[in-house]
């Protein structure tokens, strides 16, 4: 698939199509690629990286290159990815014009992470042969099953299907309606309040306020963001209390409902590997029970369920008689 | 003949410590994630290499309040929120962040000396562990540090059949004199033995060959890096989030803030990174404009500035954090070896 | 929470009221000597969707501990629609702080029109009393800012 991919960057950048080509530059080690820009044929040839772990969306960085005056640029896109692009598209974000996309096929990337829990330590090499990695470490070999290393958004993935691309290497997918992404908040929502509040106390007070959630998503998209804005009177660079913690992933998530498409960005950053994406998928879900289904990127141009309504839309009421409490 | 605590026996140890001073361990949290947590019975230390977080938060939390002011009518009341730290010591630090707080001091108790800082050092006993399992992330060999060596005021030498341990500063072997009598005496050969397998290892590492000898100030090299090309390149996928300088041992900037409480201010510093948009910020503007200026900062002050203004000692101690962290893998080694072109 | 603290407890509450509808309720409240709470803190907002989640964030950090959203009655906002929005966008908030272990009877939203003096009133005395029940707000509380 590399290869292929390569090829065609080389053929579009040679005939002038685009000047430029957006994908990801292998790193030192087996695991970690950096999204980059690509300007020539040797370049590509020599850095450009299509594997398991191509996990970066990079469809935020579109926003930055098609801003610049010259030329078309070239994206890969894998299936969640051009929901993102969608977005960014209908928010006028993104110069659609100034963009060549190809959808190309995911099969769920892999987390280094879950790998290294595995008991890789020491990592030189990694291969992927058949179902299986086999890692290659300064104290041996360490086989694990690829779908026990899949990153976490990929074993719940909502959708195989493109929907938005110039062209397509290899098949197109199908979205996947019964992937189970909602599990979890389910299972939140099952408990009583006063676990919620613990469970999520565990997880938030972990937090170090990097802010990489923030900046990776592909919906916050804020020229300042209200908490690095001091006249907003709540700025903070780290939470010098529990509530500050609360604030802001609650604003954090809040702020991009609606608009979300569950790509799953923030929690695959989050250097304490809090579940974020769970806080995501509690509006998406609320939305779709409250408001109808709604896939925010599935389409361009689509209204989200917080910036329309109805008549005879619910009361706030609706949740505070539903569960347990 | 050193110290000796067999491996069945380290919960003695740790008890016994606990029972002198306030004892941290590196343990697993429930999402299997390394941090250090206060000692208690029943407590496994964690497997991990190193924690999550690096050891500075000790010395140099987040966030800590300097000082109150209460207002009551036309009155301000002032209040200085320092009382003297209680005795602490934390196990398990690696020569990496052991090192760590080399750099540190040399920026916190520099004159004028930061009393917060200060207090906090004095009461801290640092108990450094050998590394015998060094990970692919890991390059402090790159700045001078032995990972089989570390630095500390008690050394923890893990073997095969237990912990060795040997005081290197006045404080660590009165701490080690005090709990005598949870250690035997045994011999050196097996402490010997292992940091030879662990210098093998070390000569193995992915990073093994990485050099600093292209950094630092002297001469010509600060408007060289600070001018090179390459910055635009490097920083092009930065995302601009502070991951990198929140998990470093050395960062080490600082921002002060009031918080009114509405009936009050908490002056209160807390940790700032330089990948911010309002780092520095001051009266006049923002010295550095663009995330190219920002993301240029950390590295320069890392590999330039730093050494430029402590003869020769890199910013930096190899401890791999921001490597595997970063949400875009781009990182001080790629950083290193992209300039190394520039010397 | 100790028996003392719900016994003595007195809970502060921020109102936001519309300017158009039930601002002039309160007033009416008012005028027509209805009783409610002292407590009860109203901020006027011009409308119910100029009600920023975040306004209920930092009533609840600044010691609040229930906050509620007064607003034109559906069909009658003086911008045509703008309570439309706010009641989609508070029962996602809503809905939010429920899903983070914050107790949910914390938070309201009331329709309440300048007509509506009594219905005032009778809506701050009962949202009193279950605040009051509930007893202070501990769960999304900023310790820095306790007294």
């Amino acid at each position: 698939m590399q290869e292929v991919i390569k090829k065609r960057a080389i053929e579009l950048l040679s005939d002038g199509t685009v000047t430029r080509v957006l994908g990801w530059k292998k790193g030192e080690f087996a695991y970690d690629v950096t999204p980059a820009v690509f300007e020539t044929a040797e370049e590509i040839e020599r850095d450009f990286v299509y594997d398991d772990f191509t996990a970066a969306n990079v469809s935020k960085y579109l926003m930055k290159e098609t801003a610049k005056a010259e030329g078309k640029v070239l994206a890969f896109l894998k299936p969640c990815d051009t929901y993102s692009f969608n977005q960014l598209v209908t928010e006028h974000k993104i110069n659609r014009e100034k963009t060549y996309l190809i959808g190309i096929p995911c099969e769920g990337k892999a987390d280094v992470n879950k790998i290294k829990a595995a008991g890789a330590e020491g990592i030189v090499g990694i291969r992927a042969e058949g179902d299986n990695f086999v890692v290659e470490t300064l104290y041996g070999d360490v086989t694990a099953a690829k779908k026990d290393v899949m990153a976490e958004r990929c074993l719940s993935c909502k959708s195989k299907k493109h929907t938005a691309y110039d062209e397509l290497i290899g098949e197109d997918g199908e979205v996947i309606p019964d992937c189970g992404r909602f599990d979890l908040v389910e299972k939140l929502e099952g408990m009583t309040s006063a676990e919620r509040f613990e469970f999520w106390r565990g997880e938030l007070s972990r937090c170090i306020r990097c802010n990489a959630c923030r900046n990776v998503c592909p919906a916050c998209t804020c020229e300042q963001c209200v908490f690095d804005n001091p006249n907003s009177g709540i700025a903070q660079k780290a939470a010098a209390d529990t509530f500050e913690e609360k604030m802001f992933h609650i604003i954090r998530a809040y702020h991009v409902a609606g608009r979300c498409t569950d790509c799953g960005e923030c929690s695959r950053v989050c250097p304490e590997q809090i579940p974020l994406h769970l806080l995501n998928r509690k509006f998406i879900k609320d939305m779709n029970e409250l408001y109808g289904e709604y896939q925010a990127g599935e389409e361009e141009g689509v209204v989200s369920p917080l910036t329309s309504y109805t008549f005879d839309d619910c009361e706030p009421g609706v949740v505070h008689e539903r569960g347990a409490e | 003949m050193m110290k000796f605590v067999a491996k069945d026996k380290l919960n003695g140890f740790f008890a016994a410590a606990d029972a002198q001073l306030h004892l941290y361990i590196p343990t697993d949290d429930a999402n299997g994630k390394a941090k250090y947590t206060r000692w208690q019975e029943g407590a496994v230390m964690s497997k991990a290499l190193n924690t999550t977080r690096s050891a500075k938060d000790f010395f140099f939390p987040q966030t800590e309040n300097l000082v109150e002011f209460k207002m009551s009518g036309k009155n301000i009341e002032i209040i200085d929120p320092r009382r003297e730290h209680e005795d602490f010591a934390v196990f398990g630090v690696r020569a990496c962040d052991a090192k760590s707080f080399e750099i540190l001091d040399s920026v916190y108790l520099a004159d004028p000396v930061d009393t917060y800082y200060k207090n906090r050092r004095d009461h801290g006993l640092v108990i450094s562990m050998a590394c015998t399992r060094p990970t692919e992330t890991c390059f402090c060999g790159t700045f001078g540090i032995d990972a089989a060596e570390p630095v500390g005021d008690v050394v923890c030498y893990p073997t095969e059949s237990g912990y060795f341990f040997d005081g290197k500063t006045e404080k660590g072997s009165a701490f080690l004199a005090k709990i005598a009598d949870v250690f035997e005496d045994k011999a050196e050969d097996e402490v010997k033995a292992q940091k030879e397998a662990t210098k093998k290892i070390l000569a193995k590492l992915p990073l093994a060959n990485l050099k600093a000898d292209a950094f630092g100030g002297e001469g010509d090299k600060l408007m060289k890096f600070f001018n090179s090309p390459k910055w635009a390149e490097l920083s092009e996928a930065c995302i601009a989030c502070g991951t990198c300088t929140f998990v470093c041992p050395t960062c080490q900037c600082y921002d002060i803030k009031d918080y009114d409480t509405g009936h009050g201010i908490k002056r209160f510093r807390c940790w700032d990174s330089c990948m911010y948009s309002d780092f520095t910020k001051m009266a006049h503007g923002n010295p550095r404009l663009t995330q190219v200026e920002r993301f240029r900062q950390r590295f320069m002050h890392k590999l330039v500035y730093y050494p430029e203004n402590n003869n020769g000692t890199m910013g930096c101690v190899g401890c791999g954090r921001c490597l595997a962290s970063c949400p875009i893998s781009m990182n001080i080694v790629k950083v290193m070896k992209a300039l190394e072109g520039d010397k | 929470m100790s028996v003392n603290e719900k016994k003595d407890f007195t809970p502060t509450i921020v109102a936001f009221c519309c300017n158009w509808c039930s601002y002039a309720g309160a007033d009416l409240s008012g005028t027509n000597r209805l009783q409610y709470p002292a407590n009860v803190k109203i901020i006027r907002v011009p409308c119910s969707c100029r009600v920023n989640p975040m306004f209920i964030l930092r009533a609840f950090q600044r010691g609040a501990d229930g906050v509620i959203i007064c607003g034109c009655h559906p069909g009658d906002c003086h911008y045509t629609t703008g309570n439309y929005y706010a009641r989609r966008r508070m029962t996602m908030l809503f809905s939010m702080l429920d899903f983070l272990g914050i107790e949910r009877n914390r938070t309201r939203l009331e329709w309440v029109s300048a007509a509506e003096g009594a219905k005032f009133a009778a809506t701050m005395n009962d949202f009193v009393s279950q605040i009051t029940e509930l007893g202070p707000n501990r769960r999304l509380e900023d310790l820095r800012c306790r007294k």
